[in-house]
């Protein structure tokens, strides 16, 4: 038996023989040619096979996965005819007498080369694109028969890597799962299993080599490992794992489109937590009653500048206007010493959870924040928003946050700009604001526990330091009480008060919150029929 | 010769499929289109260029467009821009 780790692209779990996808050796002969002429009529033969290949793909994958996905094979197609790289592989059959085939190898590389070497990992991945239209030319060119689907036995598909018209032109019914020693989250492999609703690892480091195609193998999507040859136990304990995830799942789909009420009538919002404009799509697919917790950091991370003012605007309303009127919950800038970006200066900080993050930069750099709010008030037009205040300690902090709204708002009035003024509200995640929750609530419209760092706080433990791991008890009565100050400090005031960290997902204490008299969840995209199909099974 | 510029404002910025639709547009006119960002500039007819240039969300692009169908060429390709990035 073999154990390998990965990392998951689509969680579930897959048990069957594996099929290795050995590559061609990848060596194409360097041969000297005669007739020019003929060698760049070969090329333009295969060119037109290629075409019409993509062209089928296309038709295929618009069928299987939407036009979305199918429409790689159109971009696969238009690269095909690219005049750089068509010119590079003419000109070197021309100058060098070489076969179709050399050239096209050779050209292929160094185009992939050029995205490989970028600094974007979407751009990095679309080397894979252009391997695969070279490798799709060299195999019309050679005449070699492309993979026999039809007939394979159901398998786990092992390989170097996919290209997208490799696991398009595979029959899904026979595909148990896929493994890959390379490939990024943003590869197309990564994409379509998740479209298929396959399980699938990449990253696994492993030999090619040393694998057998009929061996039998476990995928454990969950916790992203790879078996290989596992034991009888082993199968009958993932063999389980598979019925109950299945049993589950049907289970969940019940609860799609209901109302998440208990049965004595008591209405919980399950809302979900996103970082991307694209994670809506999951919001969607899972039915969240809104959007609980959208970090705003993905619009400031991985950048060089600050983002300006129309491009979290655009983001906002696409989000808010993709929701249609439902709920959507955005968090004003949470970065620190621990998320850090270079353009903010921040430096390093011995201490960066208890240090100079969230909210306290916004209030020392009333420019930052004020960007954003603007954003924000522009885009409270387009659905219903609500902005959401982390790491508050005081009551001076949300005056002077409310000074700051109420400036914007009087500038954007001036500059006749259309605005609204959205509902707002604070995380609570530390345990001055429980403490001094009832005046907090007089100030607010809504409290959103954030109980990851709570937890923290409360407690006292650094969640990164492993050797706390035996005094780390995310159900601690203190952070549980803590929770339900907060939630009766909102209701005296008449506010609502929810959940939007890690424990909201927990379902063994969904029971325990209902009855503390929460009033909204927010829980990861996968997690809200769970957490639904828990609360409408409650009393 | 008319240029306009234009700020992507697609998330992952000029990606695989509206490269693709923009070397379709701009390969139905007869004038020269060229796109230019951060100092590279490319034919906006050759796929893999424009691609590589790396144009992401932020980035300003100078569209340039010179020939005798120019005016067709400059409004259908703003028009694209605004649409699909």
């Amino acid at each position: 038996m073999e154990k390998y780790i990965g990392k998951s692209v689509y969680k579930g779990t897959a048990i069957g023989p594996i099929n290795v996808l050995k590559k061609r050796d990848g060596i194409v002969k360097r041969q000297h040619i005669e007739d020019v002429a003929a060698e760049l009529e070969r090329l333009e033969a295969a060119k037109a096979q290629a075409q019409a290949q993509l062209g089928a793909l296309y038709e295929k994958a618009l069928q299987e996965v939407g036009e979305v996905n199918a429409q790689i094979f159109e971009v696969h197609q238009m690269m095909l005819e690219d005049e750089d790289y068509q010119d590079a592989i003419h000109s070197m059959i021309e100058t060098e007498e070489v076969n179709a085939e050399y050239a096209v190898a050779v050209t292929g590389d160094n185009f992939a080369e050029i995205f490989a070497n970028m600094d974007d990992e979407y751009m990095q991945a679309r080397s894979a694109d252009v391997k695969d239209i070279s490798n799709r030319l060299i195999r019309n060119l050679s005449g070699e028969e492309e993979l026999d689907w039809a007939h394979m036995e159901p398998s786990i598909i092992v390989a170097d890597d996919l290209t997208p018209s490799e696991t398009v032109q595979m029959d899904k019914s026979k595909i148990l799962a896929f493994v890959t020693v390379h490939g990024s989250t943003n590869s197309h492999t990564a994409i379509l299993a998740r479209m298929m609703n396959i399980p699938a690892l990449i990253g696994v480091p492993m030999e090619l080599e040393q694998l057998h195609s009929g061996t039998m193998a476990i995928v454990d999507g969950k916790d992203a490992v790879f078996c290989v040859d596992p034991d009888e136990a082993m199968i009958a304990a993932a063999r389980e794992m598979q019925a109950k995830a299945a049993e589950q799942k049907q289970l969940l789909a019940t609860y799609k489109g209901r109302p998440s009420v208990t049965k004595s009538g008591r209405k919980v919002n399950v809302y979900a937590n996103i970082g991307s404009v694209s994670d809506v799509a999951y919001v969607q697919e899972n039915d969240a009653e809104g959007i609980g917790l959208f970090r705003s950091e993905f619009l400031y991370l991985g950048k060089t500048a600050l983002p300006d003012e129309n491009e979290q605007f655009n983001a906002y309303r696409q989000v808010l206007q993709t929701m249609g009127g439902k709920k959507v919950i955005i968090r004003t800038l949470d970065i620190g010493a621990d998320k850090n970006v270079d353009y903010l200066g921040l430096g390093k900080e011995d201490n960066p959870a208890m240090g100079y993050r969230a909210i306290r930069i916004c209030l020392k750099q009333p420019d930052v924040f004020k960007t954003q709010l603007r954003a924000l008030l522009r885009a409270a037009k387009y659905g219903n928003l609500a902005i959401m205040y982390p790491m508050i300690i005081s009551t001076e902090e949300v005056l002077r946050i409310k000074e700051i709204v109420a400036e914007v708002a009087a500038e954007l009035e001036s500059e006749h700009i259309p605005y609204a003024i959205p509902e707002q509200g604070i995380m609570i995640e530390t345990p001055a604001a429980v403490m001094i929750c009832e005046e907090l609530a007089q100030l607010v419209d809504f409290f959103s526990i954030g109980t990851n760092d709570l937890t923290q706080y409360t407690l006292a433990i650094d969640r990164q330091n492993e050797k706390l791991d035996d005094f780390y008890n995310p159900h601690h009565e203190a952070v549980l009480r803590m929770i339900q100050m907060t939630i009766d400090g909102a209701h005296k005031a008449g506010k609502w008060a929810g959940i939007c960290g890690e424990l909201g997902a927990d379902t063994t204490l969904t029971e325990r919150f209902v009855e503390m008299g929460i009033d909204e969840l927010s829980v990861a995209p996968s997690m809200v029929l769970s957490v639904r199909s828990k609360i409408c099974e409650m009393e | 010769m008319k240029e306009f510029s234009y700020v992507i404002k697609d998330e992952i910025g000029l990606h695989a499929r509206p490269a693709g639709l923009l070397v379709k547009e701009a390969k139905k006119f007869e004038s020269a289109v060229t796109l230019s960002c951060k100092g590279k500039t490319a034919a906006a007819g050759k796929l893999i260029a424009i691609m590589s240039m790396g144009v992401k969300q932020g980035d300003e692009v100078t569209v340039q467009v010179e020939g005798p169908d120019e005016d067709a060429a400059y409004e259908a390709l703003e028009k694209f821009f605004q649409e699909n990035l």
